[in-house]
């Protein structure tokens, strides 16, 4: 067994293990960064896969980015767990059944022959001074700029239907008017009242 | 290494589409409230310069650009121009309804045109990716569309159904994606199609990844088993957005059925065949029973969907050009019946006054004659009763499933189309024999006036006269294939 087989069976025992984790803990704090677990350990095996601009891509963007802000929705969402656990046991068997019988079936597929070593042999090793990096940006910019385009109109998309469903003037809120703030003048705000001085005794 | 730039002239309507959509949301920041319907005109006449730069580029031949991803062709300008003018009556009969409703705003439109270019990616799409991409374009705009009126509780919860089924579908879409790429090694349509004829790929993954596939186009088309979502979308939307809905997207999902399953899996007919056997028969069972049950109409209307989307997946039983292009024939008869019996259902609506039970359609013909006349040929026509177009739709689907060999799939669709046009004629039984409850009038703006007219008259005389459209039909299919 390589060096790179044995980091292999480790990342994946430690990616195996934090996915169960993240849907079996009871706590969702707990869950999430059990999910960023998951996530580093993801990236380590695209690393074992030569995919490093992917893995570091993951890293950045999932964990760093995407993770947080879940972690701050979580932690400020007022979340009843035992409603959200209500029926699980009465679901629980019939869930179970369905998901061990679609497991059964896809192993049938994924785990013979048509996957297998045979099949699939490993492509050759990169060079050391091979960048993938610069081989994806070719490929997206060339290749596949149209699909490119589309899912940057697809981020568009996201960002006008958010601001449409969250952006509203609501009356009973009274937001500060900077311009306003800017322009008021000190007779607006100033009052000069004369108070005549009485000589204490 | 030379970098060759794409052609873009075969995309130009795509391109101009996006374009507009940008003029579209940023010319409604710069007007006031008193000028929103800046942004309804300009949505039109994008549409309309979209349909003139597809219509000056039709041609008979196929050419493909961005290395593969993109295809026009005849099939796909003949439904773009479609989808275009659904999506322009579907923004007239909408004005009104989304003026009285606090909808008229800059999102609606930009929402819609942006949902219009996910549906012509979709139609124009050679590549998985592609399809994909398009796909999930029009549904991420649909599910914000529904979402529209946040304050509305039942518009929310349709809203995050559509969503989550919606998101499902994907994931299975992608999951059957993946597995067919796994076997075959390529995303493009037609490498894919090459590669399956040769047999170089393992039939059983092949075969797995079409049922997830398959199950993903289930979910679209809102066919039985996968259709829960479709009643309770229908019902919350509102009523111009389930018109949206219910409409143009049916177009891009013939389209996505036809580069999918016919162009890139054709050699594997005999394996689909029997999955959409399945689905046609349960929704149209389905659909046309649970109807019968409805006192809603647009819950009434999403059944009907469910059983009319059963008809058009015979036409991709019978797996030969007559069925093909019979499946077209049916999509436009639907989307024509459907446009206007929602059209209906928005006349009905007065401000602060959401016409949603079928008694609302009571005693129609006391207070407006003519449109109930035209309600009662939309109503025809879905139940499919001569001579309207919705007859001849029928009749051709049938046919060609007959001549495909299942005589007994087609006696069953005939059952269940009697069975369905129970809910039909008992429309038309309350707006001719039942007293008014309400002797509010009627009154639509002039355009909407002509374009319900017009709309209904189309589905009378392209029943009575349907060479034309079938030939068209028969043309898109013929120069695809």
């Amino acid at each position: 067994m390589s060096f790179q087989d044995i980091l292999f069976y480790i990342f994946s025992a430690i990616l195996v293990a934090a996915a169960l984790g993240v849907i079996t803990m009871r706590n969702p704090v707990n869950s999430a960064l059990l999910l960023v677990l998951s996530f580093v350990t993801c990236a380590g095996l695209w690393l074992l896969l030569e995919a490093e601009f992917l893995a570091i891509t993951l890293v950045l963007v999932y964990v760093g980015a995407v993770m947080v802000l879940f972690l701050f929705v979580v932690m400020m969402l007022d979340i009843n767990l035992d409603r959200l656990r209500e029926g699980f046991w009465k679901w629980f068997p019939f869930g179970a059944m369905v998901a061990l019988i679609m497991v059964a079936e896809m192993s049938l597929v994924l785990m013979g022959k048509y996957f297998g070593l045979e099949e699939m042999p490993a492509p050759m090793p990169h060079d050391a001074d091979y960048s993938n990096t610069r081989e994806l940006g070719r490929l997206i910019y060339t290749e596949y700029v149209y699909a490119f385009e589309l899912a940057a109109v697809l981020l568009l998309v996201a960002m006008v239907a958010a601001i449409a469903l969250t952006l509203r003037h609501r009356e009973d809120k009274r937001p500060t008017d900077s311009s306003k703030q800017v322009k008021v003048k000190k007779e607006d705000r100033l009052r000069i009242v004369s108070i005549s001085t009485i000589k204490k005794d | 290494m030379n970098f060759i730039p794409p052609d873009f002239a075969p995309a130009s309507s795509e391109i101009f589409m996006l374009i507009m959509v940008c003029v579209v949301m940023l010319a409604d920041l710069t007007v006031g409230d008193n000028k929103r319907y800046l942004a309804y005109l300009l949505t039109q006449v994008s549409l309309l310069g979209c349909a003139v730069l597809t219509y000056a580029s039709f041609s008979s031949e196929s050419v493909q650009t961005f290395h593969g991803m993109f295809i026009d062709d005849a099939m796909g300008d003949i439904l773009k121009l479609m989808i275009f003018g659904t999506v322009s009556a579907v923004l007239v009969y909408s004005y009104a309804y989304i003026t009285d409703r606090d909808m008229l705003r800059g999102e609606f439109f930009s929402l819609i045109l942006f949902a219009t270019l996910g549906m012509m990616v979709m139609i124009s799409a050679s590549h998985f990716l592609t399809l994909y991409i398009g796909l999930e374009l029009l549904s991420l705009s649909l599910y914000a569309l529904v979402a529209l009126r946040r304050d509305s509780v039942i518009a929310t919860e349709a809203a995050m159904k559509f969503f989550v089924l919606g998101a499902l579908a994907s994931g299975f879409l992608l999951y059957g994606m993946s597995l067919v790429y796994g076997a075959t090694g390529t995303l493009h349509v037609s490498q894919l199609a090459q590669i399956i004829q040769s047999g170089a790929s393992s039939k059983e993954v092949l075969v797995v990844g079409l049922v997830f596939i398959v199950a993903g186009i289930g979910f679209k088309l809102s066919t039985v088993p996968f259709h829960m979502w479709a009643p309770d979308v229908y019902q919350g939307a509102p009523t111009a957005v389930t018109l949206f809905i219910g409409s143009a997207p049916k177009f891009a999902a013939f389209g996505f059925v036809m580069r999918l399953l016919i162009e890139g899996m054709g050699e594997m007919v005999s394996d689909w065949q029997g999955m959409l056997v399945i689905l046609a028969v349960m929704s149209m069972a389905v659909g046309n029973i649970a109807a019968i049950a409805q006192s809603n109409i647009k819950r009434m209307l999403a059944y009907s969907t469910i059983s009319h989307m059963g008809f058009l997946l015979l036409g991709f039983i019978s797996a030969d050009v007559n069925g093909y292009s019979s499946a077209l024939f049916y999509v436009i008869a639907y989307v024509l019946m459907t446009l206007g019996t929602f059209a209906m259902i928005m006349l009905l609506c007065r401000a602060g006054f959401e016409a949603e039970n079928i008694n609302d359609f009571k005693g129609l013909s006391k207070r407006n004659p003519w449109y109930a006349f035209i309600t009662l040929l939309f109503m025809l026509s879905l139940a499919g009763i001569p001579p309207m177009i919705g007859f001849y739709a029928k009749f051709a689907v049938l046919q060609a499933v007959v001549n495909a060999g299942f005589v007994w799939l087609a006696v069953m669709a005939v059952m269940f189309s009697l069975i369905g046009a129970f809910y039909y004629l008992r429309i038309i039984k309350l707006m001719y024999f039942d007293e008014p409850e309400t002797t509010e009038p009627i009154v639509p703006n002039g355009d909407v006036k002509i374009l319900f007219s017009a709309n209904g008259l189309a589905v009378l005389l392209l029943g009575i006269f349907p060479q034309g459209l079938m030939g068209l039909s028969l043309y898109a299919i013929q120069n695809t294939m």
